[in-house]
């Protein structure tokens, strides 16, 4: 009752302005990078690529994240290098795989 | 020359299918001959909307099929003679319809119609991406409210990305209409208001439908509501969207608060 009387005499209680900029935060982000469902998939195996032309990776310790902020958003490459990393080897095995 | 409209939301219960029969029935007053179709397979209702329940003999199924032929299937309108209703199955499941068969149909319907409005069932899965298949204009039924114009925008992503018109270069022209626009509730900002959505969604508005309970009484006695009762707002806000669909400049009426006696003595005015 308090709040009827509150909004009736002028305190208003927009949840609307709220809700057009919930909206759009989030379809920004749906649009353009979400949008793409198979994008960090993809992300994954290019950076997967690049970084194993000059160093050995265990492909199963590469990690990709996307966290989405307000203003901005966070992508997040994690990657694990092996110590005994060898690189001579890493290439003799590629030229065998190729 | 026949134009395909679908009439999709993404959604479910933001009004499809009342809005496809009062279009469709609007339309059909105005002379044009209208087909209107429902892709919502084993979830049918536009054929009770449209007071046509009892009627159904074959199918939307059936005729994709080849078990029976278009003009089988076909009711035609018990009060408008250039309305057609091409109802759905509703013991078959959405896998029955194919993409050829759809095609072929729509082929069909095309050289006997003016217009061909198809109901799209709600979702993003096959029933839905086959209504929009082969539409060269849409209608995006969104409610004021986050998630329906959420949907509505993966919708829009959909049509000018899966439909037949996208995939050769076209456009497919793509109109938003607002329904159970409640006025009270906009003026007291408790409701996107219809500028933010317009921007949003970045698509044109075909109109602005109000909350009514015309539209429950029209369903209730399966009459489209524009057939109905032809003086209520929402009839009066379809027959305006009908118009513009086709090519009419009509004034966009939004829908104001009705205000009581305290209001007015309070002197408070819609936002």
């Amino acid at each position: 009752m308090s709040m009827r009387l509150l909004r009736l005499f002028g305190g208003r209680n927009a949840t609307a302005p709220v809700a057009r900029e919930r909206l759009q935060i989030l379809l920004s982000h749906e649009r353009g990078l979400l949008g793409q469902s198979d994008l960090l998939v993809t992300l994954r195996e290019e950076i997967l690529a690049v970084v194993s032309k000059h160093v050995a990776l265990d492909p199963d310790k590469v990690l990709v994240k996307l966290e989405r902020g307000k203003t901005v958003s966070t992508l997040e490459v994690d990657i694990e290098v092996p110590n005994n990393f060898d690189k001579s080897k890493a290439i003799a095995e590629r030229r065998m795989a190729g | 020359m026949a134009k395909v409209l679908v009439v999709t939301s993404g959604k479910g219960g933001v009004g499809k299918t009342t809005s496809t029969a009062a279009l469709g029935a609007a339309l059909a007053q105005s002379g044009q001959s209208v087909v209107v179709v429902d892709f919502d397979v084993g979830l049918r209702n536009l054929d009770l909307v449209m007071g046509a329940e009892r009627r159904v003999v074959f199918d939307l199924i059936n005729v994709v099929q080849g078990v029976a032929k278009l003009p089988q299937a076909l009711i035609r309108d018990k009060r408008l003679e250039n309305l057609w209703l091409l109802p759905a199955s509703q013991t078959r499941d959405k896998d029955a319809l194919t993409d050829e068969g759809v095609g072929r149909v729509i082929g069909e319907l095309r050289s006997r119609f003016d217009w061909i409005l198809c109901d799209s069932p709600a979702g993003i899965e096959r029933g839905a991406t086959l209504a929009m298949r082969y539409a060269d204009e849409a209608v995006i039924v969104t409610n004021p409210e986050v998630s329906s114009v959420r949907d509505s925008d993966r919708i829009i992503g959909m049509l000018d990305s899966k439909t037949v018109r996208a995939e050769r270069g076209e456009r497919v022209e793509k109109h938003v209409l607002i329904t159970r626009y409640d006025p009270a509730r906009a003026a007291r900002g408790e409701m996107l208001n219809i500028d933010d959505i317009l921007e949003i969604l970045a698509t044109p508005l075909l109109g602005i439908i109000p909350e009514s309970q015309d539209v429950l009484k029209a369903s209730n006695v399966g009459t489209p509501v524009t057939l109905n009762d032809a003086d209520s707002a929402p009839a009066r806000a379809y027959v305006d969207a009908s118009r513009r669909l086709m090519g009419e400049q009509v004034a966009m009426v939004v829908p104001a608060e009705r205000r009581g006696f305290m209001n007015r003595l309070l002197g408070r005015r819609a936002a």
